[in-house]
């Protein structure tokens, strides 16, 4: 089956890959034990804090938890819009 | 110099627990330690059948904790090994019959009379489980290579970190070395990855682990499978020895596997 998908030049990752990523994924948030709907909540108040002092793209914000060995860590990369000119 | 007191556990049920103490502690014995096993899972007693010593419990560890027969009373003396002693869990009791304290008071008696003291955690992370780890020294976190066992073994590893318990590795059981070459299975390195603690062993998958628990003989004690030799391995690394870890040799990939790499390559 995976020569087919390697023929076909079909990229469908494997079942190891697919666990891997899942556990990663479950094994971060059970760690902090921040669940998606907490990380979103967690999101939605930085978006309408930081909007207080700079305009940011919301739609283009990525919060996201990672880990480094067992060391947990929260990353938020919020792209700011161009400012405006202050008058 | 007192034993060592080494606590096997897991979170998930099901995962090698029972056996890896087994197999560990023949392993030790028949490396002429002084070793006793003790079954700390209260109310599913395990570790005598899968030692085929089922036949031989008089008293045990309740009894012992509660004051109804003397510890040298309960320890099961393995008459195919010297050295090598168990300890049964009580059967007709549940988890609450025991507190942490007990377990290090009845370790405290017997580590000057052994080299090496291997405990049996029941699975789950409630007072079972808290009752294995209070005494011990160190701590070996066994799972398979499956979401669910690697999830929970992770859970366990935070809470033995948290209860500053340690130092803590890694036994992977189980593994599929021809599944893991097909991408159907994780890997070593996986597991490695999402739970970083320190590997102490991986032993493959073996059909001679369900025939030796049926005539409730330890693989270490009979024969030269590959489970076998890698229990024997992870007891040699215990004792302090410097063991590579086992090449689990993958069969030469067939000509269209090559292609399929090859063409992955390209």
């Amino acid at each position: 089956m995976r020569v087919l998908n390697y023929l076909f030049g079909s990229q469908q990752p494997t079942s190891r890959e697919v666990a891997k990523s899942r556990l990663q994924l479950v094994l971060v948030h059970d760690r902090v034990d921040l669940s998606p709907q907490k990380m979103q909540m967690l999101k939605d108040e930085l978006i309408s804090t930081i909007s207080k002092y700079v305009e940011i793209d919301a739609a283009g914000m990525q919060v996201t938890l990672t880990q480094n060995g067992r060391q947990c860590r929260l990353t938020a990369d919020i792209p700011i819009l161009s400012a405006r000119p202050k008058r | 110099m007192g034993a060592t007191v080494i606590t096997i556990t897991s979170g998930k049920g099901g995962v090698g627990k029972t056996t890896a103490t087994a197999n560990l502690s023949a392993a030790l014995a028949m490396r002429g330690k002084r070793v006793v096993a003790i079954d700390a899972d209260i109310g599913l007693r395990n570790l005598d059948v899968v030692m085929g010593l089922e036949n031989r419990i008089v008293y045990d560890l309740v009894n012992v904790v509660e004051g109804a027969c003397r510890l040298r009373q309960a320890l099961i003396k393995d008459k195919r090994i010297e050295n090598l002693y168990m300890i049964p869990a009580a059967q007709s009791r549940d988890k609450s019959a025991i507190r942490p304290q007990d377990m290090i008071d009845v370790c405290d008696q017997l580590r000057p009379e052994f080299d090496f003291i291997l405990i049996d955690s029941p699975a789950g992370i409630e007072q079972g489980f808290r009752n294995a780890i209070a005494p011990a020294d160190r701590i070996c976190i066994i799972t398979t290579p499956e979401v669910s066992a690697v999830r929970d073994a992770d859970r366990v590893v935070g809470l033995v970190e948290a209860e500053g318990k340690g130092p803590t590795s890694l036994i992977l059981n189980r593994l599929r070395p021809q599944m893991v070459q097909r991408g159907d299975m994780l890997d070593t390195a996986d597991v490695l990855d999402v739970l970083a603690i320190e590997l102490l062993g991986i032993v493959p998958e073996d059909e001679t682990i369900i025939v030796s628990t049926n005539r409730g003989i330890p693989v270490v004690m009979e024969n030269k499978s590959r489970a076998a030799q890698a229990f024997c391995n992870i007891a040699a690394r215990l004792l302090g020895e410097n063991v590579p870890i086992m090449e689990l040799e993958e069969p030469s990939p067939s000509w269209l596997g090559k292609i399929a790499s090859w063409v992955h390559r390209k």
